[in-house]
This record gives structure tokens, sequence and C-alpha cells, in this order.
């Protein structure tokens, strides 16, 4: 049996962690104004029925809208050319009547932003938080059992580290979204969101796993591990009590700067039409709607992305915070 | 120092063999997926679509299928698409990976070049409001989706602002380098910045943060000691051993780009890369030409690992064991 002795009134590395990162400031203000991010997304349903009393999922090509008192069409038939092209209505700069103006198809731009909102930091936090489980995991095990099993995940994380991860996303994206995911016991449909969260959560896998194995197998030698196993202990309890308490800080670093990552993958994705699909939104789908009408009504596409770029940004500060907080040492590769 | 180079580029052969197997698996064996459906079309009749199986080769065993592939693409060079009948792919991506390796090496120059210049800045005025702007931009660099940068680009100079300050900025495009580098260089140019902006900012960001950790240690300290210059410090001493995460992550990234990342900016810029090839042959699931452009694509990232860490070990001898 191990003895735990505690000095009274110390206190536990987390705790430390905790106050150093509450005495950040830019760390604090970051992850407050990520909160306020979050809430407006969730409220989406709120601003659509009871603010600017729209749906925004349906095309509402000849319906109207009121700037100044005076009732006017929201799309607008071109008078440029030919005249085959509409103009949707730009902003009105009015809460309740279309903020940030309308796509192409007369939905309330600033609807939709925040619904698309919800999915992008939906499946930017749940892949991310995937990515960093199963990357941690994985990591323990092969780093700890060494010999086959960690040849075997370490060859398979390498592969997949050597592929342009964009490319492996757009292309597993290209396959599922022909036929959905199939595994027998669990089928996702292709315009599920689940899709694109399962992939990006298993793309960025090795970027947790690589670090944190390189860990384990520093920790493997130390002395604490080899008392633990001088007496007697099961594996699982050497790498869930030994192991797993020295890497976890690790993992949780790489938490918020991961979201930032698969968030801006999965927007990428979305732009391309391989992310989420119609008529679900998300940032990415609603930068993509925007890019028809880029010189018309900008507001469509640069909302979102500024929507993105904050979001990203603020977790990255908030996750700088945790990293000088928790284990100032521990780099993720990231690029664009 | 050869025979690390050589057991490092060996094991990179492995790696690009085990993605293409990887890759064919992906599109040939996925559980649903059938090529010889989409190339038939909505309403194929089973008649038809056993014809197109014969045509195409897909009614034979999996194996036969990558090795003939295989052979298409690395031996007699001959392969051709599926959509495009007749179309030869390997001209089409020579063609395209001279586009995308302009913008991907003039991008490389200029957001190395700012790069270190703003990472030694940031170091060199820490705590100044030089060294918030490189953090700053740094948090840009990382944070902004490229597509969106590039699509702001394009609303300034190319509508905005193109009647004023850049009426001088050519519609989007390519034109090749033999043709005309002037125009070569000026259809590249935003391309180029908006890449540059994003990368040099990460890059400064960095070389700030290794800088300070170098200019903290014992033989910084030494150099100090023995009277040297704060100038020769910095750059003969700390910056040397600073570039090296710098130069492994340059790998990595010029990696990514070239073999991913530039799909995202030449889908904007309208610039006839690897990425915008790709892309097309994705959406109408032309199975040849999507292996050989992430082939090409797979085969960059890997030769860009081997050189950085044959690189590394020319300038750390320890990695060089193991």
């Amino acid at each position: 049996m191990m003895v735990v002795t505690q000095g009274t009134g110390s206190v536990g590395p987390w705790r430390v962690a905790l106050r150093q990162l509450t005495g950040n400031r830019a760390a604090v203000g970051a992850g407050a104004l990520f909160v306020l991010i979050v809430a407006a997304c969730l409220a989406a349903p709120l601003y659509a029925h009871d603010i600017a009393h729209t749906d925004a999922f349906t095309s509402q090509v000849s319906a109207t809208t009121v700037v100044d008192g005076h009732t006017v069409p929201v799309l607008q038939q071109s008078t440029a050319g030919l005249g085959l092209g509409v103009t949707p209505i730009g902003p009105t700069w009015d809460p309740t009547h279309y903020f940030l103006g309308a796509d192409g198809q007369g939905r309330d731009v600033m609807a939709r932003l925040l619904y698309g909102g919800r999915n992008t930091l939906l499946i930017g936090l749940a892949s991310a938080t995937l990515a960093c489980v199963l990357g941690a995991l994985l990591g323990i095990v092969a780093g700890y059992l060494g010999g086959i099993v960690d040849g075997v995940i370490a060859r398979i994380l390498d592969l997949i580290w050597a592929f342009p991860v964009y490319l492996l996303a757009i292309c597993l994206s290209v396959v599922l979204l022909t036929s959905g995911l199939d595994l027998g016991f669990v089928h996702v449909s292709a315009d599920s969101l689940l899709l694109p969260l399962i992939i990006i959560g298993l793309i960025y896998v090795p970027y947790v796993a690589r670090p944190i194995r390189a860990e384990v197998l520093a920790l493997r030698g130390k002395e604490f591990v080899q008392a633990a196993v001088g007496t007697g202990a099961s594996d699982l309890r050497l790498m869930r009590r030994e192991i797993l308490p020295n890497v976890a800080p690790t993992a949780v670093v790489f938490l918020p700067l991961m979201a930032s990552i698969t968030m801006l993958t999965e927007a990428a994705l979305s732009f391309l039409s391989v992310g989420v699909q119609p008529p679900d939104a998300s940032w990415g789908t609603i930068v993509q709607d925007g890019l028809g009408l880029l010189y018309t009504r900008p507001m469509v596409g640069l909302a979102p992305g500024f929507a993105l770029a904050l979001t990203a940004a603020v977790l990255n500060i908030f996750g700088d915070g945790v990293r000088d907080a928790l284990d100032p040492s521990a780099r993720i590769r990231s690029g664009l | 120092m050869i025979a690390y180079a050589l057991r490092r580029l060996g094991a990179a052969v492995i790696v690009v063999m085990a993605i293409s197997i990887l890759v064919f698996l992906m599109f040939f064996a996925t559980p649903g997926v059938d090529p010889a459906a989409r190339i038939a079309g909505r309403n194929a009749t089973p008649a038809t679509l056993a014809q197109v199986r014969i045509a195409f080769g897909l009614d034979e065993p999996i194996w036969v299928r990558y090795l003939r592939m295989m052979q298409h693409l690395f031996v007699s060079r001959d392969l051709t698409s599926y959509v495009n009948r007749g179309q030869l792919i390997i001209p089409e991506i020579n063609r395209a990976l001279a586009v995308t390796l302009s913008l991907a090496i003039g991008a490389a120059v200029l957001w190395m070049i700012a790069g270190v210049a703003m990472g030694v800045l940031a170091a060199h005025f820490k705590g100044t409001p030089i060294d918030s702007f490189v953090m700053l931009l740094g948090i840009f660099g990382v944070s902004l989706p490229v597509y969106w940068l590039s699509e702001l680009t394009n609303l300034l100079t190319q509508s905005r602002l193109h009647s004023s300050i850049f009426s001088w900025v050519p519609p989007l495009g390519y034109v090749p380098l033999t043709q005309d580098p002037v125009q070569w260089a000026l259809h590249l140019l935003f391309p180029w910045l908006t890449l540059a902006v994003l990368y040099a900012g990460i890059y400064g960001r960095l070389l700030r943060g290794e800088l300070i950790t170098a200019l903290n240690e014992d033989y910084v300290r030494a150099a100090r000691a023995k009277g040297i210059s704060e100038r020769r410090v910095l750059f003969r001493h700390a910056l040397r051993c600073s570039l090296l995460p710098v130069v492994s992550t340059f790998g990595l990234d010029f990696g990514t780009l070239v073999g991913g990342t530039a799909l995202l900016t030449e889908v904007v810029f309208a610039l006839p890369g690897i990425g915008l090839l790709t892309y097309g042959a994705l959406q109408q699931l032309d199975l040849p030409v999507i292996m050989a452009t992430v082939l090409y694509a797979a085969f960059f990232v890997v030769l860009a690992n081997a050189i950085v860490d044959v690189l590394y070990a020319r300038l750390d001898p320890t990695v060089r064991i193991g």
C-alpha cells in the first residue's frame, strides 16, 4: 500500500494552476468572452423567434421587411446587366429586422450566424474533446506498454501525421458523404453533424497522442513509477494512478488550443461544402453563401468569418493562459 | 550522416506507399461507395453498371486494381481521368504543381523573412509595443481563417478600393512565369501577402519564445561575460539555436501548405493549382485524379519532413543516434 503524506494547508497542483489562471487578466477576459459567444449562440432560437421573428432555415424569396418605416422586399431584382440576379437587403443595423441583412435566399444573416455558431462550437468543442481524450489514452497505452503495441500505434499515428490534415479530412468527408458511416452496430447518416465531428476528432488524435506518448516514455523510467512497479501494482493501476495524473495537464492544455484548431477545420470543410450539410448552417457554410455576394453584400461572408476568427482568437488566448499556468513547455502543432 | 539520410529517405518511401494504399482503400473499399455508380450516373440499369465495371476494370480483385493504378501512375505514366475520358493526368498535375509551388514558395520566402525579423525584434524589445504587436499578429495567424482573409483581400483589391489605390491589381487568375514574369508576380502578390501575414505571425511568435528561452541560458550568460556585444550574442549565439525548432516547423508547414492548405487559398483566388485540381476531382469522385493528386501532395509532405529531419541531423548531431 502506498502512503500518501500531505502537509497541512498545502494545495494541489491543479489549485495552484487555477489560481495562476485567474490572475491572468488576458486569459480571464478571453474566457469570459468565449462564454458570452457560447451563450449568444445558444440563444439563437430565442433571437430568431422572439426578436427577429424569422425562420433561418427556409428560403424567403418574396418576404418583405420594414426599413425606416417603409416596407421593402428582402430580395431586390438586379437592375445591372441582364437583370437576372437578385440582391438581398443589406445590413439594417436594426436587431428586429435583418440586422446584418439577408443572404441570397432572403434568410436573416444574423439569425443564421447564431444558429451556425451553435454547430461550429458544438463540432469544434466535441471533436477537440474526442481528439484529446483518445489521444491521451493512445499515448499512455503506447508509451507505457511499449513493444509491439507501441510499434503498431506509433506507426499509425506517424502515417496520419504525415498526411496533410485538410486533405485527409476532405477525402474522408467526400467518401462518407456519399453513403454515411456504417459500422454495422452504428449508422451515421450522411447529413448528420456527427460525421464532421468524428472525422475532425480522429484526424487530430496524433497531434495529442504523439507528445503525450513521448512524455510517458520519459515517465516510465522515473523512480516513482519504478517504485510502484516494485509494489506489484497492475499495469492498469500504474497507468491510471501514476502515469495519467502526470500527463493530464498536457491533455488539458491542449483542449482549448485544439478546440480553436478543430473549429477552424470544421468551418473550412463546411466552406468547401464537405462539412455541415444544408439546411443546417455553420460559420463555414455561411461564409460560402457569402462568396457569391462578396462584392454586393460583403457582410454575408464577412460576419461569420469574423465571428469564427474572434472565437478562435479568444480560445487561443485562453489556451495560452492555461498553458502558462499548467505546463509552460507544452507545444501543439498548429498551422493554418 | 549519409547513412542517416538514406535511412530517413527509405522510411519516407514506405510512408508514401502506405498512404497510397490507405487512400486507395478509402475510395475503393469503403462499404457503400461504388465508383461504377458514380460513373454510370443516377438512373443506370444493372446492365449499364456491369458494362461500366468491365470497361473501367472495376470487376477485378482490389489488389489487381491497386497495382494497375500504381503502374499507370508511376511506371507508364499514362493514367487517365474517369470523368474526361482520355485526359492524361500527369501533364495536368505538372501544370497545376507549377502554380501551387509558385504560390507556396513565394509566400514562404516572405513569411520566413518577416517572421524571423519579427521574432528577433519582439525578443529584443520584450515588453514594448513592438513585442505586443508581434504577439497579436501571432494570435491572428492561428485564428483567422485563410479563405476569409483572402475574401477580404479580394473585396478591397478587386472591388472597394479597385478604382483608387488598387487600380493596378490584375483580375483574379494566374499567368505562367515563363509567359510573363511581371504579370506572374502581380497575379500572385496578394495571395502571397495573405498567406505570409498569417504564417509570419505564427513564426514570429514561435521564434520569440525560443529566443527568450535561449537568452536565459548559461551559454548566453557566458558569452555576455566574455564581453561580446549584445548584437553578436543575439545573432551568433541565441538565434542559431532558436532557429532549429523554426526550421522543423517550417518543413511541416510548407509540406502541408503544398499538400492541402493551399486548396483554400486557390479556391478563393481562382489559382488553377493542385488544390483546385483535387477539389474538382473530389466533387466528381474522379478517382484516378484524386489518387494522383493526393499522392503528389503526400509525397511533398513526406519529402519536406525527411529533408527537415536530415537538415536537423546536420545542425544537431545528437539526433542521428536512435
